[in-house]
């Protein structure tokens, strides 16, 4: 349904030659370094080790880098509108409208003053005209729609009342109840449990692909963004080290890439001890 | 196999819940122990249990022969056993240097060879005796748990509790800190407790594995079940599939 609103040659998202810089006392630090990237209506991973910038490439498209940050890009644009030039007002407005972000942890993401029904209607009320009954129902289907079985008990409960995954369900529900085009998930399901980790994936990927939406996933873990989504960016050290489609995670070519391939441990290796990450210095350069 | 660390029937509530229910193995000398559940399932209870950081109100609990009870602990039991905690981050004072960090146990327990101890065990976790003076925010993560097991080897335990030691480390980090934990183990025949929410990890570190659900051990198995899939409790099942990672359908 969403699919037929807009029908433009440019991608859905472009970023070409990113950077974000944070000046410090002893000098500027590049977080990212030079990201360049095309995204349609598909799912992409970014996946990098603490510190290799996936995290503020995701948050410079969104607009949340710090104030004192630095960004340059040569381009930066939501289909054609540039994000570099638009001003702040514009920006609020596509902000959680056509562009949504999940962040990693429920506990700290969502208000724990407000109730969960209120934060997803205080969405909605942002973004359009609508009434407060019109909202609530829509705030129920959505959470419907993240497979809570109890819709109206959740609807007014509060974040600390609700385990970590209803959490992140509902912070889904809150961010696609405006039928964003684009989703930035940073680390969606790291702070749950492995068991139900799967089962908010699977709640994700079936309204991404219902909505057509597209899908920047950052991770730090190789192999379940490469089971997730369609195309995997390696970032290393503020730059992309390597692109290949999910399905090849095996034919990986970079060093760095093959290294955290090879470093984890398995059911049924038996590799002692294990191979560590030999970090040579030009994979910085 | 003498048993170097044997729970009977352990039981631990606050208030009326019940996070440990009655819980008892043996785990023997030299032997890694590893320990998996989801949140909530009273696997980080059990290791406060056992390290005294938690009492508990029923059962026993003996280490190397000796009983200790639920709530005080003589210092010889504190030499024995020592823990590794998840977040390296939260488990170092921030105002103490490594040196001092280091110092600590070494006072209480009365040692008197403190500087070669200090050198030797930064050495033993591969940082050398440059860190000897920094504060741990000027450590990356991989380097503040390297401290945090020089701090509990620097005792000469016997056993290590270790509470998800690489969970919040990069999956290279973690290869490294996984390879000097084996190391520790091999040279000092330490015995391991690992609980960890990692079938991958638990499979590389340990011989035998129980599985945790609502305070209550469901089920023992050696390493080779996993590979085989002999178990019978479900969540071992659930813990399975998610190791494999996202399958679409």
């Amino acid at each position: 349904m969403r699919m037929a609103k807009q029908v433009s040659k440019a991608p859905l998202l472009t970023v070409e030659d990113l950077r974000v810089t944070f000046p410090t006392r002893t000098g500027d630090v590049q977080a990212v370094r030079g990201v360049s990237f095309a995204l349609g209506r598909e799912r992409l991973g970014i996946v990098g080790e603490s510190g290799s910038g996936k995290s503020q490439t995701g948050r410079a498209i969104m607009g949340l880098t710090p104030g004192h940050a630095k960004i340059s890009a040569r381009k930066l644009a939501f289909g054609d509108r540039d994000l570099l030039t638009m001003p702040a007002r514009e920006r609020r407005q596509l902000r959680g409208k056509q562009v949504a972000m999940i962040l990693q942890d429920p506990k700290y993401s969502l208000n724990p003053v407000m109730t969960i029904g209120r934060q997803i209607v205080e969405t909605l009320r942002t973004h359009e005209r609508i009434s407060t009954s019109a909202a609530k129902a829509r705030a129920l289907a959505m959470l419907e729609a993240v497979q809570i079985s109890d819709p109206e008990r959740v609807f007014s409960l509060y974040p600390h009342e609700v385990s970590g995954g209803m959490g992140q369900r509902a912070m889904i529900a809150m961010m696609l109840v405006c039928g964003p085009e684009l989703l930035i998930a940073d680390e969606p399901t790291s702070a749950l449990d492995v068991t139900v980790q799967l089962e908010v994936l699977g709640i994700l990927d079936k309204l991404v692909a219902d909505r057509g939406m597209g899908l920047i996933f950052i991770s730090h873990d190789l192999r379940l963004v490469s089971s997730f989504c369609d195309r995997v960016i390696v970032m290393y050290a503020g730059r992309i080290v390597e692109e290949l489609p999910a399905a090849n995670l095996s034919d990986a070519q970079h060093p760095y890439t093959r290294g955290l391939l090879n470093c984890l441990p398995t059911i049924g290796s038996d590799r002692h001890p294990l191979p560590v990450l030999d970090r040579k210095p030009e994979w910085a350069l | 196999m003498t048993s170097a660390l044997s729970i009977r029937d352990m039981v631990v509530t606050y208030d009326e819940f019940a996070a440990l229910d009655h819980v008892s193995f043996d785990i023997g000398t030299g032997e890694s122990f590893g320990i998996v559940g989801e949140s909530g399932s009273g696997k980080s209870t059990l290791l406060r249990a056992i390290s005294g950081l938690a009492s508990f109100d029923q059962g026993t609990l003996s280490v190397a022969g000796r009983s200790y009870s639920g709530r005080k602990r003589d210092k010889e039991f504190y030499r024995t056993v020592q823990m590794v905690f998840q977040d390296p981050y939260g488990s170092l004072h921030p105002r103490q240097t490594v040196d001092r960090l280091l110092l600590e146990p070494l006072v209480i327990h009365g040692f008197t060879d403190i500087e070669t101890r200090i050198n030797r065990a930064l050495d033993e976790v591969g940082l050398g005796s440059g860190f000897r003076f920094r504060y741990s925010h000027q450590l990356s993560g991989g380097q503040r748990q390297r401290i945090a097991i020089a701090r509990a080897l620097i005792l000469e335990p016997k056993i290590l509790l270790l509470d998800e030691p690489t969970s919040a480390l990069d999956a290279s980090i973690q290869a490294e800190i996984l390879n000097l934990l084996e190391q520790a183990r091999r040279d000092r025949n330490l015995t391991f407790v690992m609980v960890s929410h990692d079938l991958g990890v638990i499979s590389h570190m340990c011989e035998r594995l129980a599985v945790m659900k609502t305070g209550k051990v469901v089920e023992t198995v050696p390493r080779k079940a996993l590979e085989n899939r002999e178990f019978s409790a479900e969540y071992t099942r659930q813990l399975l599939v998610a190791s494999e990672g996202f399958r679409r359908g």
